[in-house]
């Protein structure tokens, strides 16, 4: 960091940007998954947010928010999960807090929500999520889903995620081990061969086409977490032979819990790019055992890397030499990303994640070329001065860095969960590439600079 | 889609299910960014201010910038006091705005955070302000957050001096085009006068390829904030959003104003102008008397495709009841009219709107402090023609095979709607266009092919 000279980096976030010199970065690796600086603009979420992302994707469970209105309006339809049958999680449902319970306690109103809901609507399994609020005044959230659970047999499971106890990857905790208490009374030692895929959130249909592939190849999958998920299919997880984790981001934590008590071991894969959708899938075969899943796969994935080819070598033409910044949630989706766009022919100058761990800025590190900027929990003011400096022509981002990229006359591709078409195997590698080709070769780009002359 | 609403409806629920309303704090941030070279600060966890920017971000279509105190465990019993020091600090230090609007959070307001005190413990660089508001979040709604944030302002900048010539003008809870069809309009009468807040700019900047996080010019300035309190007399639009900052400036500057609901359609659009006219005593300009011409011109050319059709009007009290007003100025009939914010008055005024036009409010359900849920249970013992609303409605319209016109906010999933205006006779033009096409649209759909005409 100490040759980078700028006003628009605050000294405390100095140890959280590093630039790749002479083969590797300078100081003692990055600091990150810290508190975010007050006053920054750091473009996190909170706890609550990490909980809610990981677990409403679960089609047929009641999202019960006990807070104020806002915790459940900025969450209603969160993400872009689709589903194949129930389509409950695509409501809100909320305690809307006022002012009389903030002062006298909610538990009681809590109470009554869930019990008008299980005798309306009969619900199979409901989640209650504790927000800021109810952490500081202290409802007992636990006891009233303990007792809702009792007395109408079902599963009501609490989701301690005040939005102050952490940044999202605290959230993704919470929710883990709320997926735990629903399975851990389901614990067999009675196992299937198969699989279960954790950490895919079915956006624009992503999970179903991993599912597909693994059909292709042969190997049953027995349950997924928590893209298009619902209760009767999650109850199903401890059985499988092994777990199989995609966004290791959210997800590592309950893998190795499921190791821990439910006795699955895991691995790690990614599915973005064809590099890493093949070595997947050959890697979760050869886990198995399963040497014909291992040979479908092998040849299944150089039909289609095959079928790739000449479409990748179209838009090599315009998209080489384009340079890249990246700005995303987890590590590893990073990772995946620096990989891809290697194979595009373009180069990424920019990178930086919101909650990636140490481990995975080591991986960048290594990833990416010369004098290219890392950054952790970065905020508008530090993207927009290394965009500029390293002249990015594209963003790969979330929601709320769309319209800086476009303010600085930068394309923009999101990865997050504002994508609309699948960016998952290698029906995504077509996607992905078309979409950032759309979008750096844009002709609006034309009219940007410059007036009416 | 939405399979779980039954026909029967729930009375006295606990659960809010499907929300027709956000928590206040959103409402402060959007207000402070309508403010020139201000950063709006969320006095709270790190998630409540990623949110709020969220949704400003998806109904402008631009970058929302605003900080957040990014409480932590530590913060939420020891107090947000150095959270706030060192947020200010590194505000000033990186972004450099010349005021830092600070609002709180359902989670500062319960510890207890004394933000005012805080504020004047601070030492801050020459020439800049920090200001707060107070907007728990299991109060009111985003409309009352904005009320609240406009107060604030005012209580730390505006001053009482001796009464100049000029006006003010409230536009309430609008869009950035509404911000400039409003003062376009005031402009036509010569009227001298600050407009508070004003996202003019703020929220809608032009493409250049340069960005600048508060681009000069764009915001009410802080020198017009100051001198609200010597202004002669205040035209306040939105009879809920602006109601509470008008009687402040009543109350505390003396200024007597005139609260008018949101100008959409004919008569309420006639009584902004009125008043400007009484305010600036000036004649109604003749391009606005054409402009008027022209939007009831075009409501006689289309009224049979409007006349009794059935209409749901849901979101945000003060676009509701214009909307309502509009819409039965087009014939049609406003079946549900709907808000989440928990305001009794808003029931009130509708109810009157409905009296005032020989309509029966016993034939429509009009309410408060609901959810959509609610209206689509309403919607399913009875349907309606056309569904008119924000976003949020979009369910009840796939589920429903209703046509739906969107306004209000937030309005996430389409473009171009923020950049034009709602209210005024242009606005009605843009609305009756937006109607009549859904409209005639499903129509055309609908007509068996022995039916179906190229002329309508």
């Amino acid at each position: 960091m100490a040759d980078i000279n700028r006003t628009d980096i605050l000294h405390e976030r100095e140890n959280s940007i590093l630039r790749k010199q002479d083969g590797f970065c300078s100081g003692n690796g990055m600091q990150c998954d810290a508190a975010s600086v007050s006053g920054a603009v750091s473009q996190r979420a909170c706890a609550y947010t990490g909980a809610r992302v990981v677990l409403n994707p679960i089609t047929d469970a009641y999202h019960i928010i006990h807070g104020p209105i806002g915790c459940s309006s900025y969450t209603w339809d969160i993400r872009g999960s689709l589903t194949s049958k129930e389509d409950i999680y695509r409501n809100s449902f909320c305690t809307d807090l006022r002012e009389t319970d903030i002062i006298f306690g909610g538990a009681e109103k809590l109470t009554k929500a869930i019990e008008e809901l299980i005798k309306e609507q009969n619900p199979k399994l409901i989640f209650v999520y504790s927000t800021c609020i109810v952490g500081v005044i202290g409802d007992d959230v636990d006891a009233v889903c303990r007792i809702m659970s009792e007395k109408y047999n079902i599963p009501v499971i609490p989701v301690k995620s005040p939005g102050f106890s952490g940044n999202k990857s605290t959230g993704y905790k919470m929710a883990c081990d709320a997926i735990m208490e629903l399975l851990l009374p389901h614990k067999t030692d009675e196992k299937v061969e198969g699989i279960n895929i954790l950490g895919d959130y079915n956006l624009a249909g992503e999970m179903w086409i991993i599912k597909n592939y693994f059909k292709k190849i042969g190997i049953p999958v027995v349950s997924a977490f928590t893209g298009d998920a619902n209760y009767e299919n999650m109850i199903k997880a401890p059985s499988a032979t092994i777990n199989v984790v995609q966004c290791a981001g959210s997800s590592t934590y309950l893998a190795n819990r499921m190791e821990e008590e439910l006795g699955i071991p895991y691995l790690k894969v990614s599915f973005f790019g064809i590099e890493d959708t093949t070595n997947s899938l050959i890697r979760v075969a050869e886990a198995l055992g399963n040497e014909e899943a291992r040979k479908k796969a092998v040849e299944f994935c150089s039909q289609e890397a095959a079928k790739m080819e000449g479409f990748l070598e179209k838009y090599r033409r315009n998209l080489q030499g384009k340079k890249v910044a990246i700005y995303v949630g987890g590590g590893f989706k990073a990772i995946s990303l620096i990989r891809q766009f290697d194979l595009m022919g373009m180069k990424t100058v920019m990178v930086g994640t919101q909650t990636g761990k140490k481990e995975d800025y080591e991986i960048i590190e290594s990833l990416v070329g010369e004098d290219t900027v890392i950054l952790d929990d970065a905020n508008p003011a530090e993207l927009e001065a290394f965009m500029k400096e390293k002249g990015a022509d594209i963003l790969v981002g979330g929601v709320k860095e769309r319209p800086l990229a476009y303010k600085l006359g930068i394309a923009f591709c999101d990865h997050n969960h504002e994508r609309k078409r699948p960016l998952a195997g290698f029906e995504g590698v077509y996607h992905f590439t078309t979409e950032i080709n759309q979008s750096i070769n844009s002709p609006v780009w034309d009219y940007v600079k410059g007036g009416c002359v | 889609m939405l399979d779980l609403t039954p026909k029967e409806i729930m009375e006295k629920r606990h659960i809010t299910i499907n929300p027709c309303k956000t928590c206040e704090p959103v409402g402060a941030m959007f207000c402070a960014l309508g403010v020139e070279s201000c950063m709006p600060h969320s006095h709270g966890s790190q998630g409540c201010c990623s949110y709020h920017r969220t949704v400003l971000s998806r109904h402008f279509k631009e970058p929302a910038i605003a900080s957040s105190s990014s409480f932590t465990e530590g913060a939420s019993v020891f107090g947000g006091r150095s959270n706030l020091n060192t947020s200010v600090k590194n505000i000033f230090d990186l972004y450099d705005p010349d005021i830092i609007a600070v609002h709180t959070t359902c989670l500062s307001e319960t510890i207890g955070d004394d933000v005012g005190n805080y504020i004047m413990d601070m030492e801050l660089p020459e020439n800049k302000t920090v200001l707060y508001a107070s907007t728990p979040s299991y109060e009111g709604s985003h409309i009352q957050g904005f009320s609240n944030m406009m107060i604030g302002f005012m209580n730390f900048m505006t001053k009482k001096e001796e009464t100049t010539d000029k006006l003010a003008i409230f536009p309430g809870w609008v869009n950035p085009g509404d911000d400039r069809e409003l003062k376009r309009i005031a402009k036509l009468f010569g009227a001298d006068f600050i407009y508070f807040p004003d996202h003019e700019g703020s929220l809608e900047t032009p493409m250049t390829g340069a960005y600048k996080y508060f681009p000069k010019g764009a915001g009410t300035p802080a020198a017009d904030i100051k001198a609200l309190g010597s202004v002669k007399k205040l035209i306040a639009l939105g009879q809920i959003a602006s109601v509470e900052p008008a009687e402040y400036m009543e109350k505390q500057y003396k200024v007597p104003y005139t609260l008018i609901p949101s100008p959409v359609g004919v008569k309420l659009t006639d009584q902004y102008v009125m008043a400007l006219r009484e305010a600036t005593s000036h004649e109604v300009p003749a391009e606005l008397e054409a402009e008027r011409g022209r939007l009831v011109d075009l409501m006689l050319d289309s009224h049979q495709y409007t006349h009794n059709k059935k209409v749901a009007i849901f979101g945000d009290p003060d676009v509701v009841y214009s909307f309502t007003a509009f819409c039965i100025e087009l014939g049609m009939i406003p079946k549900y009219v709907i808000t989440g914010t928990p305001k009794e008055n808003f029931t009130r005024s509708v109810k009157k709107l409905f009296e005032d036009n020989g309509l029966d409010p016993e034939q429509s359900v009009i309410k408060a402090d609901t959810d959509l849920f609610y209206l689509h249970q309403l919607i399913k013992n009875e349907s309606v023609d056309l569904l008119l609303g924000n976003s949020y409605g979009k369910q009840i319209a796939k589920a429903e095979g209703m046509p739906m016109v969107r306004m209000g906010f937030p309005v996430l999933d389409r473009y171009g709607n923020t950049i034009q205006a709602t209210v005024g006779y242009a606005g009605g033009i843009r609305y009756v266009e937006k109607i009549t096409e859904v409209l005639m649209d499903r129509q055309d759909t609908d007509a068996a092919d022995e039916d179906f005409e190229i002329v309508m």
